[in-house]
């Protein structure tokens, strides 16, 4: 048995408190994300993807690096349901999903979902990047149910 | 083929403070509570504290998650003469079994003669493990995972408990009966903090914090130290207690691990794993055994969760059947026999982390200890191996397998 609570409308959190950081190795990423595209780091010379963007190639040790453009849509690979505000502490109801993008070669981000109720999220389910903007003009890729 | 150091080196004292509840520790200091286990582990090995001469720290000789340990420090402290030891596993309580091995290493390589594993923990409101991450400005890595509200290491474990539930229809009920396990065998130990009976309705109306896991799947937040004392099989002859020997101990993972939940990039089924699959691999290896060999297992357990998900690592059952092996009662110490319940291998007899303390996984050793010596308040009849691990985390996770003078 598992229980269900009806937690009513998963909440993107508020942008203007979230901060990020960038390094030259994972900045082309969020760069791209102030462009509303979402970007993966791949390897230049194997091709392979891969997130969060670091300086080397995992698989063939390169250092050569491309961005190209994903389709910015994925589906739920699991997830948490949140009811308390991280900062805060006052009720309000997000859920952290973790998202295998579609065209990602494996690679997953983390984000908000919205677009349904909490207690109706599922793994599997088909999601869409939904942009939302946070501290120092920075651009967060949050998840929104798919459409359709 | 057998570890070239095994049984070469034992745990030969142990001590520990009170153990208080967040934060009630002060005004004690770090140095104050650590002293103190040191002090009381030295007695207990029957060696003087100025003897000791190795630190084999976990965790990157972290106290807590805020405070750190100096070497120069404690040694000004306590008035050790020399050392020539000390050193540290990485990250955080997932080295803590592995510790033991540092030791050996330092022991081994003839740089010490007594060492010393140290942990204390006091969260002060501004040193709360359960929100640690809330209170760090992300850095480029976790840039990509904490703005998503993933504060926690509880939100970070429900996300992989929630795919382990997809997977293999993993329910509550089996992490209802953890909890219930835990704190069944803690009615008894004067030093727990949880020692009231449990219901299945208690931990049905526990707050959910991280849905799929409530307030009581969560560890306790607890302060206090934890002290060991290891030297070499020789030394130990001449110790006051009888002597556990180190028969296997490794630590580390594999990349399919590796950041692990600080990143949520693993493939399955190492995502809703706990991790130690390389390390059980490595200890089987290393001391012929396996998990049906061991007479007690010290699970580490922060969340209920990664419990089950140790049991199938470590082999006490299949992967993806650790809700039907949890719920059939094996985690359950009987006392009118002193074994397990069920065919099963007593688990966290001392009510572990999630009903006695929180001394990020020291509790496991020191109750270990205790049943190899035949002195555990849960003691479990003919105890000769007890299996010990580290919290499953990010890089390393770590195993130790105790063995009992034959």
């Amino acid at each position: 048995m598992t229980t269900t609570i009806a937690y009513g409308p998963a909440r993107i959190l508020p942008g203007d408190k979230i901060q990020i950081s960038t390094n030259p190795d994972t900045e082309p990423f969020w760069l791209a994300a102030k462009e509303r595209r979402l970007t993966v780091c791949q390897c230049g010379n194997c091709g392979q993807l891969r997130l969060p963007p670091t300086a080397y190639c995992p698989n063939c040790s390169s250092k050569e690096r491309k961005w190209p453009t994903l389709p910015g849509t994925g589906e739920v690979f699991s997830f948490a349901i949140c009811n308390r505000h991280p900062a805060t502490g006052e009720p309000f109801v997000y859920v952290p999903v973790v998202v295998q993008l579609d065209e990602g070669g494996g690679t997953r981000l983390v984000g908000n979902l919205t677009g349904c109720n909490a207690e109706d999220v599922k793994i599997g389910m088909k999601v869409e990047v939904e942009w939302t903007e946070i501290s120092d003009d920075w651009v967060l890729p949050n998840f929104r149910v798919a459409q359709g | 083929m057998a570890w070239v150091h095994q049984d070469k080196c034992a745990i030969v004292g142990v001590g520990a403070t009170d153990y208080y509840v967040r934060g009630k520790s002060w005004p004690r200091t770090i140095n104050d509570m650590a002293g103190e286990a040191i002090l009381k582990a030295c007695e207990d090995a029957g060696i003087s504290v100025k003897d000791v001469d190795g630190f084999a720290y976990y965790g990157g000789a972290s106290a807590g998650y805020v405070d750190k340990f100096d070497s120069g420090s404690l040694m000004e402290t306590l008035g050790m003469s020399q050392v020539s030891f000390t050193a540290s596993l990485t990250s955080g309580g997932g080295g803590v079994a592995g510790s033991m091995g540092l030791a050996t290493a330092g022991l081994m390589n003839e740089d010490c003669r007594y060492a010393v594993t140290v942990m204390a923990v006091q969260q002060v409101p501004s040193a709360r493990l359960g929100t640690i991450f809330a209170s760090m400005k992300p850095d480029p890595e976790n840039s990509f995972l904490q703005p998503s509200g993933l504060i926690g290491p509880g939100h970070l474990m429900s996300v992989l408990a929630r795919r382990h539930m997809h997977l293999y229809g993993t329910t509550e009920d089996a992490l209802a009966e953890i909890v219930m396990a835990s704190r069944q065998h803690a009615l008894n130990r004067p030093k727990a903090i949880r020692r009231t009976p449990l219901t299945k309705e208690d931990y049905l109306n526990s707050v959910m914090l991280a849905d799929p896991l409530r307030r009581l799947d969560f560890c306790l937040e607890t302060d206090g130290a934890v002290a060991i004392i290891t030297t070499t099989s020789d030394r130990a002859k001449d110790c006051r207690q009888k002597p556990a020997y180190v028969h296997a101990c490794a630590h580390g993972a594999s990349r399919a691990w590796g950041r692990a939940f600080g990143w949520m990039g693993m493939p399955d089924p190492e995502f809703s794993s706990s991790g130690h699959q390389f390390v059980a691999d490595r200890v089987w290896a290393q001391s012929g055994l396996r998990a049906a060999d061991m007479d007690v297992a010290l699970i580490y357990d922060h969340f209920s969760s990664m419990v089950l998900a140790q049991l199938e690592d470590y082999g006490f059952c299949e992967r993806g059947e650790g809700n039907d092996y949890v719920l059939s009662g094996k985690l359950r110490y009987n006392p009118e026999t002193g074994r397990g319940v069920n065919g099963g291998i007593p688990v966290n007899p001392h009510g572990g982390q999630l009903s006695e303390a929180y001394i990020i996984g020291m509790t496991h050793i020191l109750e270990a200890v205790e049943q190899i010596r035949g002195t555990a308040i849960n003691q479990v009849r003919d105890c000769e191996f007890a299996l010990v691990t580290g919290g499953p985390a990010p890089i390393p996770v770590s195993s130790l397998i105790l063995r009992s003078a034959s």
